[in-house]
């Protein structure tokens, strides 16, 4: 699954890039020559599998994985947990926020193999049953998404933000980071900005994520 | 991605030596490393996964320093309370610098050897010196808004981009390294990083095998410490320029005593203004004073074309910085 995801990706993306670069070719007449990197694929070999144990929403997962896969990946095309969103897959979006050990991390930026025996926590293990997370909810009752693609993400990431003001780490809006975290709005827009939403739907995620804190 | 093999040895020692095998690398955090796999450009055939060993304390030092293990996270290192008392530029600098879900992944070590990188590096349809050694710079005559300003040459003139950097060279920071032989040694930050030079491709002067093990804080020198970082969106965003100062002023006769002024996205590598430290030094804590310093301290400074700006902005960002320093001395 992810060998064939990888493959299709990567020849639509290279045949796409091709193509822009040929029709654009006459705008660019100083365009340099272009330079790949050097690989001796013959002395690789195509795979290295690991044995992987993910402990995921309180359930552990023995799997057996290629050392090039990502958290991410193993979550979604492994393990089947598709509420973990790929955006950027750079490490800029913030849709794939997941909580590790407690800290909110982007999964695109983690091999799976080095979070073996880690407690992950998706958008999939907030809730109780039907009992949704208090995060989960403020979203709902303050119509904090459009499109939804980065809700996961910011839900995790807003957990996250929520206990790291409580153990008092500071943030770029705090004026003297010796002093508790302040709680205003710039405070918790800041603190949020690694989770981007194409929506703009942020006056709803922050009125979500305030009336939580508030409660708390 | 190519395909490599991995280990997480149990030991640092055990790490250097596993790292001296062909094309390893080591990896903690890894938001620099794995970025740049996926995208090619990093190509190793074994990663050593140092991210468990037992390097992430951040012990207080006889005679006031502190010592922060290199794999202390950024978000730990920025929420130490000692830290947030006594080297506030260094708090300020890390909560400045990338996401929080970054700065809960990357470490210390990891922070300061992220690569000195422009978007032409991330291109591998665009020449590259860094990434493709001899192929050329696609920045020199290309969008160079955001390059260097100072240290850069006619091979490269991209920034280092961490805001981390540029605090612990103006508080004097040391690096502990530990070699494959089981041997020590330290040197200042301002040791670690090279000039590209005519070799972009080496960014640092580390030995193969060796491994950052702790970052060295000297006793925190007396007067006021700021970051301030100009950036084109309010978080999350590399800097334009950015300037770490810390500013002790004599109350009694308004005069400089010390300063010490650093500056981020103008250099391949944290940049200290030493010009400017030296003519500040005893004269009035006043705007025209630290305008003049600004002024010297660009005498060197080479725009790009595109990056021209930078050096007025320099000035008014290391002048802005002094005069809150020095206003709340």
């Amino acid at each position: 699954m992810t060998g064939f995801r990888r493959l299709t990706r990567r020849s639509v993306l290279g045949s796409g890039g091709l193509m822009v670069g040929l029709l654009h070719h006459s705008a660019h007449a100083r365009s340099a020559p272009v330079t790949l990197p050097q690989v001796s694929l013959a002395t690789q070999p195509a795979t290295n599998k690991v044995p992987v144990r993910l402990n995921v929403n309180g359930r552990s997962h023995d799997l057996d994985l290629d050392t090039r896969t990502t958290l991410l990946d193993a979550l979604r095309e492994h393990l089947g947990l598709t509420g973990t969103k790929k955006g950027c897959d750079h490490g800029q979006c913030g849709a794939c926020t997941v909580l590790i050990n407690g800290n909110r991390r982007n999964a695109c930026l983690s091999l799976a193999v080095a979070r073996d025996g880690e407690q992950i926590t998706t958008i999939e293990g907030l809730a109780e049953g039907d009992k949704l997370h208090p995060v989960q909810a403020a979203f709902v009752q303050h119509d904090a998404f459009q499109c939804g693609y980065c809700t996961p993400g910011q839900i995790c990431s807003a957990i996250g933000m929520l206990s790291e003001i409580e153990r008092g780490v500071p943030s770029a809006a705090s004026a003297d980071p010796a002093g508790a975290p302040a709680r205003d709005d710039a405070e918790l827009r800041e603190r949020m900005s690694g989770n981007i939403c194409r929506c703009a739907a942020y006056p709803n995620i922050l009125a979500a994520i305030r009336s939580v804190e508030s409660a708390t | 991605m190519r395909a490599f093999t991995y280990e997480r040895p149990q030991d640092a020692l055990a790490a250097s030596v596993a790292a001296l095998q062909p094309d390893a690398r080591f990896i903690a955090g890894g938001t620099n490393l794995i970025d740049l796999m996926q995208a090619g450009i990093e190509q190793p055939a074994h990663l050593v996964d140092i991210s468990r060993l037992a390097l992430t304390e951040i012990d207080d030092v006889s005679g006031g320093g502190l010592r922060i293990g290199a794999l202390a996270t950024n978000t730990d290192v920025a929420a130490d309370r000692r830290v947030r008392t006594r080297y506030p530029l260094l708090s300020l600098a890390l909560v400045n610098g990338a996401s929080a879900q970054l700065r809960n992944q990357a470490t210390i070590g990891g922070n300061l050897l992220q690569r000195t990188r422009c978007p032409y590096f991330y291109d591998t349809s665009k020449p590259c010196n860094k990434r493709a050694p001899g192929s050329g710079c696609g920045a020199l005559n290309g969008h160079n808004r955001m390059h260097a300003i100072f240290g850069a040459s006619d091979s490269c003139i991209a920034v280092h981009p961490s805001d981390m950097a540029v605090a612990l060279a103006a508080l004097d920071a040391e690096i502990e390294v530990q070699d494959a032989a089981g041997g020590t040694r330290k040197l200042p930050l301002s040791e670690l990083h090279r000039l590209p030079g005519d070799t972009p491709n080496l960014e640092t002067t580390l030995a193969p095998g060796e491994l950052i093990v702790a970052v060295d804080l000297p006793p925190a020198v007396a007067g006021n410490q700021r970051y301030l970082k100009v950036r084109d969106r309010a978080s999350f965003a590399f800097a334009l320029v950015s300037a770490a100062v810390i500013v002790d002023v004599d109350p009694a006769q308004g005069v400089i005593r010390r300063v010490r002024i650093a500056m981020g996205g103008v250099a391949p590598k944290p940049w200290r203004l030493s010009v400017a430290e030296a003519f500040l030094t005893g004269k009035p804590a006043q705007a025209e004073s630290f305008i003049a310093a600004a002024r010297a301290a660009m005498a060197e400074a080479q725009g790009r074309g595109h990056n021209d700006f930078k050096i007025e902005l320099a000035i008014r960002t290391v002048t802005a910085a002094l005069a809150d320093a020095a206003r709340s001395a």
